[in-house]
């Protein structure tokens, strides 16, 4: 499935006092199959463009297409249950939204809300808290017992159960340790690729966002500033670092090394390895000014 | 001699008689001044102990002193003037309408003088660099500048040990390095001793000292140093290593001497200078 926006234009409070612009001139394309991040610090508009992504927010200007679903200003959209189905979001610290007494019911809430018979619920709790890596131990223990990283699991499996296309990620593992980080950052690179769904992951980590996605979208005042592959987007880092984005480790590192040594050691690298063979190459066959 | 600030001795606690033990057989001390940084899985234990260490939480058994002074039911407003928190939630923390207001709160709490607190006020958020926000509304603020006016709060009742609880785990980078950055050069004029509970491994490798801790007890403990030469084993804890390390180690196998102790970024960077000036 497809999402797309064309013109997009958001307004909060539209004709009071507090009207704010908070989106403008967005035309984004969310591919079927697809992984993209969006980046931007905090008040770029990401979090406001996420919640277009599956008709929570209506656009004030222009339109959201959701696979054949059409979502345009100004006119009211009754039936949008099929497109919060088809749209999972995971909002950011998501164990604060857990409330049923225990993790299987919990996990079952969101398919039985969409008229999915028990036992077939039931089932699809199972496989969506195997997906998380939650042990089936835990299913009738009350989530309150769990720890913090136990939690967004089973938060997490409660959107995965509703079998999403499209996933829509906000900063899913902000507090975990660096294990379930990466456990929770693999999974959902799997499930992308295994189930053929979409992941739209927003994040201020540029590691996670070089390493999974095929698409970066930077959000900067309201609007796209810039949208490529990772290789696109983080080619010309120092503009990134003027915009107030953080820039992957490596390539902060490289900028560093380059300053001192006043000179390039050649492209812009995305990962440790790739710097360590380059610098490795660059001190092999000396600086090039000698 | 350096001069024990808090000293934990064989504490074990646990949530509620039927469930495990939260902490087993814990036993360490701070040292006045230091930047000691806790380090573990989630769920290993890093934040009861932060709560014991001002009396939010009682060890069932083992004994906290802090400054000397035994940690009990009598002395925890004792405690509480010695110990300050700043938390993660940066909205969850706010009490007062304005910002000044908001950094008054704790010390009407301690019954201080209005004189004296409007002096404290206007000097601890200077120290943070808020003191271009006094009447603003907290709601206003961005993360990280919520999280400096806590400290600032922190510093109005000028506490001797500031916790750090994942203080920067909800902000965006530029929050977490704004709020650090004030940390560190508060340490360093007013001699406060700070106890950092982080996921952040390039904060830890900035720390005076690390413990790690594992399942509800002490793994080890050592300066930076010492812990991120355990590699492996601290990956098999949950943890991971710094990026300066990782890149140290991939430099070794293409074929670079590099000393493996290099953990600063800095220090990498002028060795990597040096080595190229030799060709």
């Amino acid at each position: 499935m497809e999402i797309s926006t064309r013109n997009l234009e958001f307004k909060y409070h539209v004709n009071t006092p507090f009207e704010r612009l908070a989106l403008y001139d967005i035309n984004v394309t969310i591919p079927p199959n697809s992984y993209t991040a969006i980046i931007g610090h905090t008040g770029s508009g990401k979090s406001t463009l996420l919640q277009h992504l599956n008709g929570l927010l209506q656009p004030t200007v222009g339109e959201v297409h959701i696979g054949d679903v059409t979502i345009k200003a100004g006119i009211k959209e009754k039936n949008l249950r099929p497109v919060r189905k088809k749209v999972g979001i995971v909002f950011q610290f998501p164990e604060h939204q857990l409330f049923e007494e225990t993790v299987e019911k919990d996990i079952c809430f969101g398919p039985l809300n969409f008229g999915t018979p028990l036992e077939k619920a039931r089932k699809k709790a199972k496989k969506a808290a195997q997906q998380v890596g939650l042990s089936e131990d835990l299913m009738d223990k009350s989530p309150f017992e769990l720890s913090g990283g136990q939690m967004r699991r089973v938060a997490i499996a409660g959107v995965l159960a509703m079998e999403p296309e499209v996933l829509v990620l906000d900063e899913p593992t902000a507090g975990l340790d660096p294990r379930g980080r990466m456990e929770i950052m693999e999974m959902f690179a799997n499930l992308q690729r295994e189930q053929k769904i979409s992941v739209v992951l927003v994040t201020h980590s540029m590691e996670d966002a070089s390493k999974y996605a095929d698409h970066i979208i930077v959000m900067h005042k309201g609007t796209v500033y810039k949208k490529g592959t990772p290789k696109d987007i983080f080619s010309s880092p120092k503009e990134l670092i003027e915009l107030g984005l953080d820039v992957p480790e490596s390539i902060r590192f490289q900028l560093k090394l380059e300053e001192k040594l006043q000179q390039s050691i050649g492209k812009v690298t995305l990962s440790i390895d790739e710097l360590a063979r380059q610098i490795s190459v660059y001190l092999k066959r000396g600086s090039t000014s000698q | 001699m350096k001069k024990e600030m808090i000293q934990f001795d064989r504490v074990f606690f646990r949530y509620d008689e039927n469930s495990p033990y939260a902490l087993k057989d814990v036993s360490f001390s701070v040292y006045e001044g230091e930047w000691l940084a806790i380090v573990g899985h989630n769920g290993s234990g890093k934040s009861t102990i932060a709560k014991l260490m001002n009396g939010l939480l009682f060890p069932e058994k083992g004994s906290i002193r802090i400054k000397g002074l035994p940690l009990t039911e009598e002395t925890i407003w004792d405690i509480r003037d010695i110990v300050g928190m700043v938390f993660q939630n940066p909205d969850n923390q706010f009490v007062g309408t304005t910002v000044q207001d908001d950094v008054a709160f704790g010390l009407e709490n301690h019954g201080i003088p209005r004189e004296e607190m409007i002096n404290r006020v206007m000097d601890s958020l200077k120290k943070v660099k808020m003191e271009g926000f006094l009447d603003q509304e907290p709601h206003h603020l961005s993360g990280g500048q919520k999280q400096r006016v806590a400290i600032a709060g922190v510093l109005a009742l000028r506490t001797d040990v500031i916790i750090l609880d994942e203080a920067t785990s909800m902000l965006d980078p530029r929050g977490r390095t704004e709020v650090l950055e004030t940390v560190r050069e508060i340490k360093n004029k007013e001699n406060v001793t700070i106890i950092s509970i982080t996921h952040d491994l390039e904060e830890a490798v900035k720390a005076d000292r690390l413990i790690v801790m594992n399942e509800g007890q002490v793994f080890t403990i050592g300066t930076p140093d010492e812990i991120f030469s355990l590699e492996d084993q601290l990956i098999q804890l949950g943890l991971d290593i710094p990026f300066t390390l990782k890149l140290v180690k991939m430099l070794k196998n293409y074929g670079c001497e590099v000393p493996s102790d290099m953990l600063q970024e800095d220090e990498l960077v002028d060795y990597i200078w040096k080595l190229a000036q030799e060709i």
